[in-house]
């Protein structure tokens, strides 16, 4: 069984990936996961994993937070405002 | 409490006069604007800033409720998004209570957690090209 995704990055991790994309998932995959395949599609990003945050449905996640089909995901580079 | 993300320019003094309480005798407005050079000297023609929108919006919301709550003051606070030309206001954060400690501790806060956990990237723009500003400035 697999899940789709929808994935979204900003800022200098969606230059060097997409601004919206789509991913296929195993069931039960986690934030550290979408990363990774994200990562596999887009090679660029993958130094940045150290600086990086997910967001999950709109809200910071942990790596390990487990997804369902539909949801959606962000990454984000330190952020910059003020 | 007021919080938003705006395109448009700030009426600091509207935000200001939007918290009109009769009982607090301490107003503290912390204006930043963007600056004409960079941490490394460089001559910025003007700054663009790219958001998350709606997950900025409800964590701007949840920053101005969370200092209203821990501070007891009042909380009005609006961050620009998009293009922000030198001496504009990309933030402003205005913070009132009966007394100026908790209106000073709450406007500091308010921005230190906009510094933290804001879903906003700023792009410095210069004569000759663009970068992301590089965190921890």
């Amino acid at each position: 069984m697999s899940m789709r995704i929808s994935v979204r990055a900003f800022a200098l991790l969606r230059e060097l990936s997409a601004d919206r994309c789509e991913l296929e998932l195993a069931d039960g995959a986690t934030l550290a996961q979408a990363w990774d395949a994200l990562a596999a599609r887009y090679p660029a990003i993958e130094p940045h994993r150290p600086y990086a945050r997910g967001a999950h449905n709109g809200t910071y996640a942990p790596w390990e937070t487990s997804l369902a089909d539909g949801d959606d995901v962000a990454f984000l580079p330190p952020v910059s405002g003020g | 409490m007021t919080s938003g993300l705006s395109i448009d320019p700030i009426d600091v003094r509207a935000l200001e006069e939007g918290l009109a309480h009769r009982g607090h005798g301490a107003v503290v407005t912390f204006v930043g604007r963007a600056r004409d050079r960079s941490d490394d000297a460089r001559q910025v023609v003007e700054l663009e800033y790219e958001v998350f929108l709606e997950m900025a919006e409800s964590v701007l919301a949840e920053i101005a409720a969370e200092a209203e709550h821990r501070f007891g003051v009042a909380v009005a606070v609006i961050h620009r998004h998009g293009l922000v030309r030198i001496g504009e206001a990309a933030v402003a954060i205005v913070t009132s209570a009966p007394h100026r400690e908790e209106a000073y501790a709450a406007n500091r806060h308010v921005i230190e957690a906009i510094k933290e956990r804001l879903p906003i990237w700023k792009r410095e723009r210069f004569a000759d090209g663009s970068e992301w500003k590089r965190p921890g400035a």
